[in-house]
């Protein structure tokens, strides 16, 4: 007994420091799973509002290109509205073969809330950005966020008010892709290098693409809603070895100047995971 | 001022630059991350308890991993170069009871030749384990060799720049 005492005493600096790294570790390899990190809570409403205070400035700065994107994304909607489209033969009548909004309300499948950016990282591998909204204001983990100018990324961690997001430009975050011409779905990852570019995998050789195509999520996605824009080709790579094409794509979001961002909840999900799950299970 | 209350500022000085300067710069390259806050760890006196040190070591480094969202990452590398260093400046500082007459590791402490070295070693050791982390989830060799090299290389530059602009002045200590 006497000489456990003794050894520990002697060790004491070498154990402490293996205890030390443990800890730290086990931090490390259990926040890659996104499971719920040491305080985090806490932590990420501390870190929350001295982002805060750093983008009260850095926003100012960047008023312009968060306006232009508003803007833009305001034009986009109003094309979409039914008194832009008239026929100029008066005989020809529009007419709207669905039921008023209000009424498809208990239907609504994809509930969008408006957060403000209050501080982002582009300069590591897994980069995140903080969100000024939280659990108490309906912010879940696994929740969609989309920009003015397409998928930003997805909720990872929330506190009472401020909720981080891991975005698109990080090596973990994988999203379901389609091109926008043919159809053709692909698994859409970061490689780590280019903080505007992304990539597109497992696209046949028979598909014909071009520069600038679009490229949207898909059906598939359970978390973000069908046809947001995701990226658009800026490069074909050819891998003789394969069929398949690998893509480049140009991120529509501009990871580095988004101030706006939109958190959007599938009310459904629970629903659709229950099924999924329930017959994986009968299957097994 | 006491010690402790310029180490406090020294921290979240080290802390803000760190997260709000260094790590909003737009990357130059994927490889080159520009790393400056664990010269706080370098710089703290030599009389602390090496326990004390990778107590401290360990929550700065938390601190930092908080603002990135990637909590273990930093904190891991920050305890090893505190365990790390008082063995390093026991074979590094030449004349006996150096550590004794002086408050902390500096270039008019410990001599330029002895004080850089303890710098690129302990750079050089902090980047690789970084790294190394980073490269256990993804990554190749010539990833890991290439960040290494080029993150050390930008680190040294921006620890030299901090010591020419902050020189500080290590009194020699005497009756205490």
């Amino acid at each position: 007994m006497r000489n456990i005492f003794l050894f520990i005493r002697r060790y004491f600096n070498f154990l402490s420091f293996l205890a030390l790294q443990a800890l730290a570790l086990s931090f490390l390899f259990r926040y890659n799973k996104f499971h719920e990190a040491a305080f985090a809570g806490v932590a990420n409403e501390i870190t929350g509002r001295v982002n805060e205070q750093y983008n009260t400035v850095d926003y100012y700065f960047k008023l312009k290109k968060a306006n232009e994107n508003l803007v833009k994304e305001n034009v986009a909607l109003r094309e979409l509205l039914r008194s832009n489209y008239q026929s100029p033969d008066t005989t020809q009548k529009l007419i709207v073969d669905s039921i008023r909004v209000d009424s498809l309300k208990p239907f609504q499948r994809y509930v969008y809330r408006e957060a403000k950016v209050v501080g982002s990282f582009i300069t590591t591998q897994t980069n995140f950005i903080t969100i000024h909204r939280g659990s108490s204001q309906g912010v879940r983990p696994d929740m969609a966020v989309i920009g003015p100018n397409g998928v930003v990324g997805r909720v990872v961690n929330t506190s009472a008010n401020y909720s981080t997001v891991m975005t698109m430009i990080s090596r973990q975050f994988k999203v379901d892709g389609k091109l926008k011409n043919s159809g053709e779905r692909g698994s859409i990852g970061w490689d780590g290098q280019n903080p505007r570019i992304v990539q597109m995998r497992n696209i046949p050789k028979s598909v014909k693409i071009q520069k600038g195509d679009s490229v949207l999520t898909s059906e598939l996605s359970s978390i973000f809603p069908p046809n947001i824009l995701i990226g658009t080709v800026d490069s074909v790579m050819n891998d003789p070895s394969t069929n398949f094409y690998n893509l480049r794509l140009k991120t529509g979001t501009n990871f580095s100047t988004v101030q706006f961002v939109y958190i959007v909840q599938n009310t459904q999900l629970e629903e659709q995971q229950k099924l999924e799950n329930a017959t994986r299970n009968t299957n097994e | 001022m006491s010690d402790f209350v310029k180490h406090s500022l020294r921290a979240m000085l080290f802390l803000l630059v760190q997260v709000f300067i260094l790590h909003k710069i737009p990357p130059l390259h994927q490889f080159i991350v520009p790393y400056l806050y664990f010269l706080f760890i370098l710089w703290l006196p030599f009389n602390m308890g090496r326990t004390w040190l990778m107590v401290v070591a360990f929550l700065y480094g938390l601190a930092l991993d908080y603002f990135l969202m990637w909590p273990g990452l930093h904190t891991a590398a920050c305890v090893l170069i505190a365990y790390l260093r008082p063995f390093l400046v026991n074979l590094l500082i030449r004349q006996e009871g150096a550590e004794q007459s002086y408050g902390a590791p500096s270039i008019n402490s410990m001599g330029w030749a002895p004080y850089m070295v303890l710098v690129v070693v302990l750079t050089l050791v902090h980047h690789s384990y970084l790294v190394f982390l980073e490269w256990m989830s993804f990554g190749n060799f010539w990833y890991f060799l290439g960040k290494v090299g080029a993150s050390t290389g930008i680190s040294l530059l921006l620890i030299l720049i901090t010591e020419m602009l902050f020189y500080r002045k290590e009194r020699f200590r005497t009756n205490m």
